[in-house]
């Protein structure tokens, strides 16, 4: 059986983890490829990386993290943030990266998902959507860290991307980002019904029972979550065994991959 | 001592990935895409993401097919992953036209509609055959799997299963010449048992030859 993944997600910039991540024994919080071996020790499916760098300088700094997390992860990661080149996937995925999150560069030009997938396959080009809900009950896509709106339905856009060979949605609440009230159900289902690739649903994350709701009622295939990693709310280990004791197909965490690395409760 | 693992850089992905992890294993490994350095290799692997067509053509591009073929029939151990394990077969439902390796019989095929495709995500594993390459595995492990294709190989020649509404093969194989649609770089543990396991096949001497079933 298939398993839901666990998704935490690392926001980074300038080449270093910006918030915190507490883990016991953990040597450099800042650190990337600490930070990502912690959670690979932890038993988390997958990682996101964020990089929320802005200069000249960008590429340079994201090519060296890849390398750096590619060395010490024995589990997939997709890295997002800016990136608008097919050149710079290129390089991304050639230093190590599974695949690449777009997001508002495949607003601005949708052929570039389609490029994407063409060269080096839908598996590794993820379309992140940021999503708000509207009075009249749809949702907006917006664009730039969901600070510009685009006039875009999300479950047109989604299956667009879906067309043009995206092979994941991550799907955010812009709504939901940050409030720990819970996923946005609501909008997670209309996408999982309206598209067959996998949706990981992001956005707004407090509790386990956050991400039952989330797989269960919103259909998702994978749930991504921050800040109750990072701080400590809820280790990936505990909220695996919450979901398996709720018979939500996870992937155990084994003792020696639970490791000595845990976080704080 | 062991022969350096060689990996094909045909340019279809992820080949820092199974290099970081047999670095990790603590296995020497590198990436070659030079006809000679391949035929003359006791252990290859053939890595590869995205579609049969093109990594067909890449292979071809480079001549790499022959020392390839060459280097099996000389005994060498060959692992394909993924997209790799697909090139060890036949054909593709992927690419009518276009030839794979054919050192394993099958047929590479479409996942159906009713389930979500790419088939993305950690799978268990199940109905496991004693095998050498799935030595010190339980039925019921996860790994890592994205796919769009699977492989229809001869039954005898698979030695795991995998369900994801479909039943099809996770690990099929046989000789010294095997192919996995999982990601062991990418599986922990698991896949980590699976790449040892693999090495192992290289020290056993033995001929090549005999791989067609």
């Amino acid at each position: 059986m298939l398993a839901h993944r666990i998704i935490p997600c690392l926001d980074v910039r300038q080449g270093r983890v910006v918030k915190g991540v507490k883990f016991v024994d953990i040597v450099d919080a800042g650190d990337p490829a600490d930070c990502a071996a912690a959670y690979d020790a932890q038993g988390a499916d997958e990682l996101v990386f964020l990089d929320i760098t802005a200069s000249h300088e960008r590429r340079g700094i994201v090519g060296s993290l890849v390398e750096r997390v590619a060395r010490v992860l024995s589990i997939p990661f997709t890295v997002g943030g800016g990136i608008a080149e097919i050149d710079e996937i290129r390089d991304i995925l050639r230093a190590g990266a599974d695949k690449v999150s777009l997001n508002s560069s495949v607003l601005k030009r949708p052929a570039l998902i389609e490029e994407a997938a063409g060269r080096f396959g839908c598996q590794c080009v993820v379309v992140a959507i940021d999503a708000r809900r509207k009075q009249d009950g749809t949702y907006e896509v917006f664009k730039n860290g969901g600070r510009i709106p685009t006039g875009r339905d999300v479950v047109a856009w989604a299956r667009e991307a879906e067309r043009l060979g995206a092979g994941e949605i991550l799907l955010t609440s812009m709504d939901r980002d940050g409030t720990r009230d819970g996923y946005e159900i609501e909008l997670t289902r209309r996408i999982t019904e309206a598209v067959g690739i996998p949706v990981i649903a992001s956005g707004g994350c407090g509790s386990a029972d956050h991400v039952a709701e989330v797989l269960q009622r919103g259909g998702a295939s994978a749930a991504l979550a921050a800040s109750i990693f990072h701080f400590g709310v809820l280790s990936v280990p505990q909220l695996k065994n919450y979901l398996a004791a709720k018979h939500i197909p996870v992937r155990p965490v084994t003792a020696t991959e639970a490791g000595p690395l845990r976080a704080e409760a | 001592m062991i022969d350096p693992v060689l990996i094909v850089d045909y340019g279809m992905g992820n080949v820092a990935s199974v290099l970081n992890a047999f670095t990790r294993l603590g296995v020497k490994a590198r990436l070659s895409d030079r006809p000679q350095e391949i035929s003359a290799a006791r252990s290859l692997v053939l890595p590869g993401v995205g579609a049969f067509g093109d990594a067909v053509e890449e292979i071809d591009r480079r001549d790499l097919r022959k020392p390839i073929l060459g280097a099996v029939r000389g005994g060498a151990s060959l692992l394909g992953i993924c997209l790799g394990m697909q090139l060890l077969f036949d054909v593709s439902d992927e690419n009518e036209g276009t030839q794979g390796l054919g050192l394993l019989h099958g047929r590479v095929r479409r996942l159906p509609g009713g389930v979500r495709v790419p088939h993305i995500g950690w799978n268990q594993i199940e109905d496991l055959r004693p095998a050498p390459i799935l030595e010190g595995l339980q039925p019921g492990e996860h790994l890592y799997f994205v796919h769009s294709y699977y492989v229809e190989p001869l039954p005898e020649l698979v030695v795991a299963w995998v369900d994801y509404g479909l039943r099809f093969a996770a690990v099929a194989g046989s000789g010294k010449v095997w192919g996995i649609q999982p990601h062991p770089e990418k599986s922990q543990r698991p896949g980590e048992t699976i790449l040892r396991n693999f090495i192992g096949l290289s020290d056993t001497g033995g001929k090549g030859g005999e791989i067609c079933a």
